[in-house]
């Protein structure tokens, strides 16, 4: 696991989409907007980047298994030496960027950065960026897994062409990527026009940066997350009673758990272990603040497949709900086990 | 052991410190000259008369000597050797400027490289020949006699025969293999992997050998003076695989020596003498006996992790460098 210093660290962005729904648009933006900010972007070998760029790499995705028995313990071979070399310019970039090909699983990008010493040492995850194509998202969830999983793991969605859909397909669309991925932040974009500051800098695997889990949920017009006029608030508070439809993809789901009895950590800790053993291939996301009998501190921790990385983070607030929450993303979840499994670790 | 309450007799005064002003990521030595690789562009000649060589516009990734001529390749795509006179001449630029990211010497004059999944011998009459991997190649190593380089990639290791159409000899084994070398007898080949473990074949046989217990990836791997034992980083301590058999380490134990709190980071074996120097994650560079764990202290901890660690052929003047920019030589 990663030191937990991660001040010093070089954070990394990964930036996902299915073919066509404007990813190189987004980076080229980011490139070349006046931001005073250097990136070293790390590019799939049939992107096109326009911007002139000495610290642009590009990679081939060599996706790797560990050899440790595990089938969904896998890493981006071409990473771990991309990375190395990269940190021989240290001080050359602020950021790194690595744009994956559309048909890309962002969870061997990210389990990299955990099952790596020397990259993650060196480097931190800061967020999965995804960019969907409103135009055609719901055909591509139909027959393409690899959307899919993209919109499932994201950290932020961008839903990008807005121009090229009604107001009603696009409030459907937004139904639909909730009922696959509640917690991500999602905003509409047209070319892909977005504040960097909404797409970079997310620390959205930073441990001490788990706050809450609630839902992203959609808040009505007036609070959505245009491009523009929002800039950063969390809107969490107001998300109830505005009528929404809700869609369930029968395949990929969210399951959130939520108690307010203390946990036993003699019981949670074999649990959530045994869990990501066996299910691992299935969950995609995990995420979890706890609250532990007796332990006046909040625990946290987020998990990729099998890899869980967790923590103390704080004291638990004085006027502060010291409630567990824990919420899984993944594939045909078994949601009664999982349900039936988290109770019993109750204290 | 040794009592870690004592204080270790130390050479440390005896160093003489250079400001790299950059990371150092090797050192070779050019006769009796000492030659810093740093991370961009420059290799620093630390003699008397202490001058910069620019070799590359960009990032060094990969370096070798053989005492008369360093060869680096760069994220710039080009492939550099530089004599003992500073002069540098291009061997090769890649076309789509690629990383040139491994090289390898060999022992009649050949140079080996690597862009990509694209291996290159360059041979001692100036042929270019290539071979392709599977996967990108991971690590580059001659074999000490015939003319035969070992590569490394995805699922095992092959020794290819540059000069000779023969088949090239594949060994499998799972898992991504990120570096690799041949004893010095040219029995057994070791690879270096992506899980904290090396892994061996006898070539005579093709058996394997699995050397684990690591608590990081092996990223420095050297053979002491004859080829008894493989020098390894990865673990709070130097762990020596033995060699002296012709079962190699197979059911045997390694000699685990000088112990530390931190991780160490490089080893360099001493040419001729069964001493091996060793870098620690803190900054400490040591003088270690095989045979008895004597250490010797050549630099204080001061939290710059070691990076660089090199002997002159002669064994009389052990040079290093670190990740911050701090560099040392200490004459014998």
């Amino acid at each position: 696991m990663p030191t937990p210093d991660t001040a010093s660290k070089i954070p990394v962005t990964v930036l996902t989409g299915y073919l066509g729904a404007g990813k190189t648009t987004l980076l080229n933006r980011i490139l070349s907007e006046p931001h005073g900010k250097k990136f070293a972007v790390i590019v799939n070998e049939f992107g096109e980047i326009g911007i002139d760029n000495e610290l642009v790499v590009n990679a081939d995705e060599e996706v790797f298994e560990m050899n440790n028995g595990c089938i969904c313990c896998t890493v981006r071979g071409d990473l771990v030496r991309i990375i190395d070399g990269l940190m021989r310019r240290k001080g050359k970039f602020d950021a790194i960027i690595v744009e994956t090909t559309g048909l890309a699983d962002p969870a061997p990008v990210a389990q990299t950065f955990f099952m790596d010493e020397a990259v993650g040492a060196k480097t931190k995850l800061d967020a999965v960026v995804t960019v969907a194509d409103a135009k055609w998202l719901t055909d591509r969830l139909k027959d393409a897994p690899e959307a899919k999983n993209q919109i499932a793991f994201a950290d932020v969605i961008l839903l990008n062409k807005t121009d090229l859909v009604t107001p009603a397909e696009l409030r459907e669309l937004e139904e639909r990527i909730r009922g696959l991925n509640p917690y991500a932040r999602l905003h509409r974009t047209e070319r892909a026009k977005i504040d960097i500051g909404e797409v970079l800098g997310r620390n959205a695997f930073d441990l001490d940066r788990i706050l809450t889990i609630e839902p992203d949920f959609l808040a009505g017009e007036d609070h959505y997350h245009h491009a523009h006029d929002d800039h950063g608030h969390d809107h969490g508070a107001h998300h109830h009673g505005n009528g929404l439809k809700h869609y369930h993809d029968e395949e990929m789901q969210s399951v959130a758990l939520r108690t307010d009895k203390p946990l036993n950590p003699d019981k949670f800790f074999p649990w959530i272990q045994d869990l990501v053993a066996k299910d691992g291939p299935s969950i995609l996301r995990c995420k979890g603040i706890l609250s532990f009998k007796d332990d006046p501190e909040r625990f946290v921790f987020q998990g990729v497949h099998m890899i869980l990385d967790g923590d103390h983070q704080r004291p638990w607030h004085a006027d502060e709900a010291r409630d567990s929450r824990i919420v899984f993303i993944g594939r045909n979840l078994p949601e009664d086990k999982i349900r039936q499994g988290f109770e019993s670790c109750i204290a | 052991m040794s009592d870690t309450q004592a204080p270790i007799p130390s050479l440390a005064e005896r160093v003489r410190s250079v400001d790299a002003a950059a990371s150092v990521v090797g050192v070779h030595f050019l006769g009796a000259t000492p030659v810093f690789v740093l991370g961009e562009e420059v290799l620093l000649f630390a003699g008397d008369d202490e001058h910069r060589v620019v070799a590359h516009a960009g990032a060094i990734l990969a370096s070798a000597c053989d005492g008369k001529r360093i060869i680096t390749g760069g994220d710039d795509g080009k492939l550099i050797e530089t004599g003992s006179d500073g002069q540098n001449r291009v061997l090769a630029s890649d076309e789509k400027r690629r990383w040139i990211d491994q090289v390898a010497l060999g022992p009649d004059g050949a140079v080996a490289w690597s862009a990509g999944k694209i291996a290159h011998v360059l041979t001692k009459k100036g042929e270019d020949r290539t071979f392709e991997t599977p996967s990108t190649v991971a690590g580059l190593c001659f074999a000490p006699k015939g003319f035969r380089l070992a590569i490394a990639h995805y699922n095992g290791a092959t020794l290819w025969f540059p000069n000779t159409g023969a088949a090239p000899e594949r060994l499998e084994w799972k898992g991504s293999h990120l570096g690799v070398t041949i004893s010095p007898d040219g029995k057994f080949l070791i690879t270096c992997m992506q899980e904290p473990m090396l892994h061996g074949w006898r070539l005579a046989d093709g058996k394997h050998m699995r050397m684990s217990g690591y608590s990081a990836r092996v990223r420095s791997l050297d053979w002491t003076a004859g080829g008894d034992f493989l020098a390894t980083s990865g673990s709070e301590q130097l762990i020596l695989w033995p060699f002296d058999g012709k079962d190699g380490p197979m059911g045997r134990q390694p000699k685990i020596l000088a112990r530390a709190e931190v991780r160490v980071t490089v080893v360099a074996c001493h040419p001729r003498q069964p001493v091996v120097a060793v870098g620690y994650a803190d900054g400490a560079v040591k003088l270690v006996r095989v045979d008895d764990d004597a250490v010797i202290l050549v630099r204080a901890a001061d939290g710059e992790p070691v990076s660089a660690l090199g002997w002159d052929s002669a064994g009389q003047i052990l040079a290093f460098g670190t990740e911050s920019s701090a560099a040392g030589i200490l004459a014998l």
